[in-house]
């Protein structure tokens, strides 16, 4: 094989699998390294940086770090990154003055955004420095999008909300709430430069076809729809036995909430296997630790009315039968129908885009699922002045994509101000640094805590389901941050191979507590260099690591899959051949060009 | 200090017939130079004891003072041990030995211990033929002391600090050859190709297995004219044979060339597979052996590999006829017979 290329970032950038994982490339590591050292104010602004979002994602976050993290391939559970993340935003200090201080010289470029939900407030983060004039549009009565409509007061409060967002509006951003835009050709009328469209999926599904859907109208709601009405204080009460359709996280939320508005019995029924249920795994214990049911494998077969009145549902009972390429099938189980009785019903079964307000021939193509025709890489639609981001884009994912939607979108728009090519990239912001201080002295904490992951404190449920708006969570405090911190691997520290210091001594590959190393002879293929090494390299999603070839004619091959960059590789090179470097990354955003 | 070897390992380690898996047959970290030969001769022992599935309270581990003697707290660590005194190793193995024979014996050493202050002990050991592996970890100089020339360096063969050694080396290995070694290899510590292979062999060869694996001392030996370093040895490297033991028997499944392979048995049923590379040596032939090396010293290369083998002679334990019970395992009348059985030993003697 030949030498691996670590002069291209993405190399090094994969080995940090939390960062690589994360659509907005947060430096991970580099934070958490911050909160064991108590520099919140740092940490958070770390993070600010990346994903605009750090108390609001720290909190409710999809984590698509945590699968990612080295220590389920090493132990069994991740870094709680999500929950650290958290940390620093509540012990944070004074960090208003170490953001982008207004008022910023007008540049003379006017941007529209349409939607003030996440993808279109990191639009404005990006490009207000860059003395922009932003008008940001939205139909609530304050901005945030679904993370105000949707996700309850419980999982994130009001205030932190708020915080965040007012961040960015102070940034001199023209916002016009209460304002639901009607048509884009009106806008683009308007001498806007750009138009951004973050409205992501406001639609809810319904199952308007299931009997008695009609009939049970008044105690039938859109799950997103019935969160919206709680959020902003339009409905305070709900029947005392409640079915919730759906296993995803909305479905999770509108059982929570349930809960809280005086359901008693509050039933969340799903016609997959709970195992493939859509809702990340917590959620699902949040819920069953405040009594919910989840009944899996139901399909829903019709509402059931008496008096004019909605007494229940019926389901059928299925099993899931997969076959041989591990598509589902939910075939019936011949069971008798289920009868489950309800006095209202929150239909929670997926959400989709819409966009009634966007005229069809003002040149912005849609394809066959009434989606509009994005590009992604640049976001730009096919009107030249019109970009999407968020669900709006590539319809529903989660705030974090979002944000990196906002980011990408706010170089495209800012490149296309400018008259450059929008499709020349930036490239990320890298750098590489020796953490050599001393024999055995190393920049990082590099001894590996066996600890298990902690768990995050909750308030008692007896007080947190009296009231919608008291936080569960209770966070880690600082000692118990400390400690989960301290569980992180330091993924970023690379181990950086020099091949002309080494003398083959072999210290390395006898070292390694994880035989990651091996010194052997070159082979063509990498499935073939991959089966030589001392424990064979099977995880193929994880790169090898191959050197040029050394004086004996051998390479050096290290397999980054389960490295618990403990340094002692570089700890027992004689010749420095090895050194342990810290790998920094980050993605190039618009006031940065 | 962060110095601390962390305690997870892959979690797809493979593990050996008795369901070990290379860490059980670890030590403790290691506190020798970063590089040092030494540790590359531990991790070859310890690979050797993982792969024959050797359970690791099997085997005991002596030795006498320098660093190489200090290696033992660095591999086995399951294992029994003795740091004896400088030079004193043989006499410690020997008495371990008597009293138990059931167990597998490292005695490891180095070229002070072994060539200076304990040669008169090594010679003994090898006359007796004690059933153990001896390993020496040759570095040619004092490294616990700051790298004085020791008596294994070679003749010209410049230090550190720049003096040419004046005198001649003591040759370990032809030495043991000469003494009637019964097994005798010489490898080097950045080959663990053969070094743990000449291990594995060592352990099962019945009697006195002597090993002389030239390690370089990365501190105060691994300058530009010491013959003992890194570079110097892999460019001055010659090699007997390819060898390979045989657990059971089996056909020869490799193509070697006509006649360049050829197979000994052991003592205990298994056979060393050698796959010669050297012309007109024939391992169980003394005088072919000492001549490989004198050939070998002749063209300035380091001969390596099994050097001789004789497995007709038996060990001491075998010249003395002693039980096969452990010491500790006899009771009291056994190891005590009493008055009667001294009186009659003693009427024997009139």
């Amino acid at each position: 094989m030949k030498p691996t290329d670590t002069s291209n970032p993405e190399y090094y950038h994969k080995v940090v699998d939390c960062q690589y994982a994360c659509p907005a490339h947060t430096p991970v590591p580099e934070y958490i390294r911050l909160i064991a050292a108590e520099k919140y104010t740092d940490a958070y602004m770390i993070n600010w940086q990346s994903n605009v979002f750090p108390g609001i994602l720290g909190r409710t976050c999809d984590r698509p770090c945590e699968p990612a993290c080295r220590r389920v391939r090493v132990e069994e559970e991740p870094v709680a990154i999500c929950r650290l993340k958290r940390v620093a935003a509540d012990n944070k200090g004074d960090v208003k003055s170490l953001m982008p201080q207004g008022p910023f010289t007008p540049n003379g470029k006017k941007v529209a955004l349409i939607g003030a939900g996440p993808a279109s407030i990191t639009v404005a983060r990006d490009l207000a420095p860059l003395g922009y004039e932003i008008h940001l549009f939205d139909e609530q009565i304050a901005g945030g999008g679904m993370m105000r409509s949707q996700i309850p007061a419980f999982r994130l409060p009001e205030e932190v909300l708020n915080e965040e967002v007012n961040y960015i509006l102070d940034l001199g951003i023209h916002t016009q709430f209460f304002t639901y835009v009607e048509s884009l050709k009106e806008v683009l009328e308007k001498d806007y430069d750009a138009v951004f469209v973050g409205t992501g999926a406001p639609r809810g599904r319904d199952l308007p076809k299931l009997p008695g859907r009609q009939e049970g109208g008044p105690y039938i709601h859109i799950g997103i729809e019935w969160l919206a009405n709680v959020a902003f204080e339009h409905v305070h009460s709900i029947g005392k036995r409640v079915i919730v359709l759906g296993g995803g996280n909305t479905a999770m939320d509108c059982c929570r909430t349930s809960r809280r508005l005086g359901g008693e019995s509050v039933k969340v029924v799903v016609r997959s296997p709970f195992k493939d249920m859509k809702a990340s795994p917590w959620e699902k214990e949040d819920a069953m630790h405040e009594d919910v049911e989840i009944l899996d494998n139901h399909v829903p077969l019709s509402f059931e009315m008496e008096d004019g009145k909605l007494i229940g549902m019926k389901f059928q009972k299925v099993k899931a039968v997969y076959d041989e390429n591990g598509k589902r099938q939910l075939l019936p189980t011949g069971e008798e129908d289920v009868f489950i009785p309800a006095d209202e019903v929150l239909i929670a079964i997926g959400q989709e885009n819409s966009f009634p307000w966007i005229e069809r021939d003002i040149g912005l193509e849609f394809d066959q699922w009434e989606m509009p025709v994005v590009d992604k890489v640049t976001f730009r639609s096919t009107h030249p002045k019109v970009f999407f981001g968020g669900d709006a884009a590539f319809g529903p994912e989660n705030v974090i994509t979002a944000v990196a939607h906002g980011h990408q979108a706010a170089v495209s728009i800012h490149l296309m101000c400018e008259g450059k090519d929008i499709h020349d990239r930036p490239s990320p912001y890298v750098n590489l640094v020796s953490q050599k201080m001393g024999i055995h002295e190393w920049s990082y904490d590099s001894p590996v805590a066996i600890d298990k992951r902690y768990v995050v404190p909750q308030a008692a449920k007896s007080i947190t389901l009296k009231d919608r708006r008291m936080e569960v969570e209770l966070g880690f405090d600082p000692p118990l941050g400390y400690k989960e911190a301290q569980r992180c691997l330091n993924c970023d520290v690379q181990t950086v191979f020099s091949e002309n210091l080494c003398i083959e001594c072999d210290a390395c590959m006898d070292i390694c507590p994880t035989s990651c190393i091996t010194f052997t002879t070159n082979e063509d293929k990498e499935e073939d260099l991959r089966k030589k090494l001392l424990v064979p390299a099977e995880n193929e999603t994880q790169d090898i690591l191959v050197s040029d070839s050394l004086a004996t004619g051998r390479v050096m091959v290290k397999d980054e899959d389960v490295c618990l960059h403990c340094g002692l590789c570089a700890e027992r090179c004689p010749t420095s051949a090895w050194d342990m470097q810290k790998f920094f990354y980050s993605v190039t955003k618009a006031h940065e060009l | 200090m962060t110095y601390i070897k962390p305690l997870f390992r892959h979690p797809k380690l493979p593990k050996n017939k008795i369901g070990y898996t290379l860490k059980e047959y670890e030590g403790a970290l290691s506190t020798l130079c970063a590089g040092c030969g030494h540790d590359s001769i531990s991790a070859a022992i310890v690979q050797a004891c993982y792969d024959l599935s050797i359970e690791p309270h099997r085997v005991a581990k002596i030795s006498g003072i320098g660093c190489s003697s200090k290696t033992p707290a660095y591999f086995l660590g399951n294992s029994h041990g003795f740091n004896s005194v400088h030079g004193r190793m043989p006499s410690v193995a020997t008495g371990a030995n008597l009293a138990n024979k059931e167990l597998v014996y490292f005695g490891v050493s180095g070229d002070g211990d072994t060539a200076s202050i304990g040669m008169g002990q090594f010679v003994h050991a090898i006359r007796r033929n004690l059933n153990m592996v001896y390993l020496v970890m040759n570095n040619g100089c004092y490294g616990l002391t700051k790298g004085q020339d020791s008596a294994t360096a070679d003749k010209g063969s410049k230090s550190k600090a720049g003096s040419v050694n004046p005198f001649l080396p003591v040759d370990l290995a032809s030495m043991a050859v000469e003494l009637g070694a019964t097994f005798v290899a010489q490898s080097f510590s950045g080959d663990k190709g053969q070094l743990v292979p000449l291990i594995k062999a060592a352990i099962h060869h019945q009697g006195f297995a002597f090993i002389n694996v030239i390690s370089p001392c990365v501190t105060f030996n691994n300058n530009l004219g010491s013959t003992k370093s890194y570079d110097f040895v892999r460019g001055h490297l010659g090699v007997t044979s390819q060898l390979d033991l045989v657990m059971e028997k089996e056909a020869i499944s490799v193509d070697y060339e006509k006649g360049s392979v050829v197979r000994v048995a052991l003592h205990d049923g298994t056979e060393l597979e050698l796959s010669k590379l050297a012309n007109e040596w024939d391992p169980k032939n003394r005088i072919s052996a000492i001549n490989a090396i004198e050939n070998a010293r002749e063209n300035e290369q380091v001969l390596t590999g099994l050097l001789y083998l004789n497995t007709d002679y038996g060990d001491l334990h075998e010249i003395l006829d002693t039980t096969d019970t452990p010491l500790n395992q006899l009771d009291e009348a056994s190891l005590c017979p009493g008055t009667v059985t001294l009186e009659e030993i003693n009427r024997g003697l009139q």
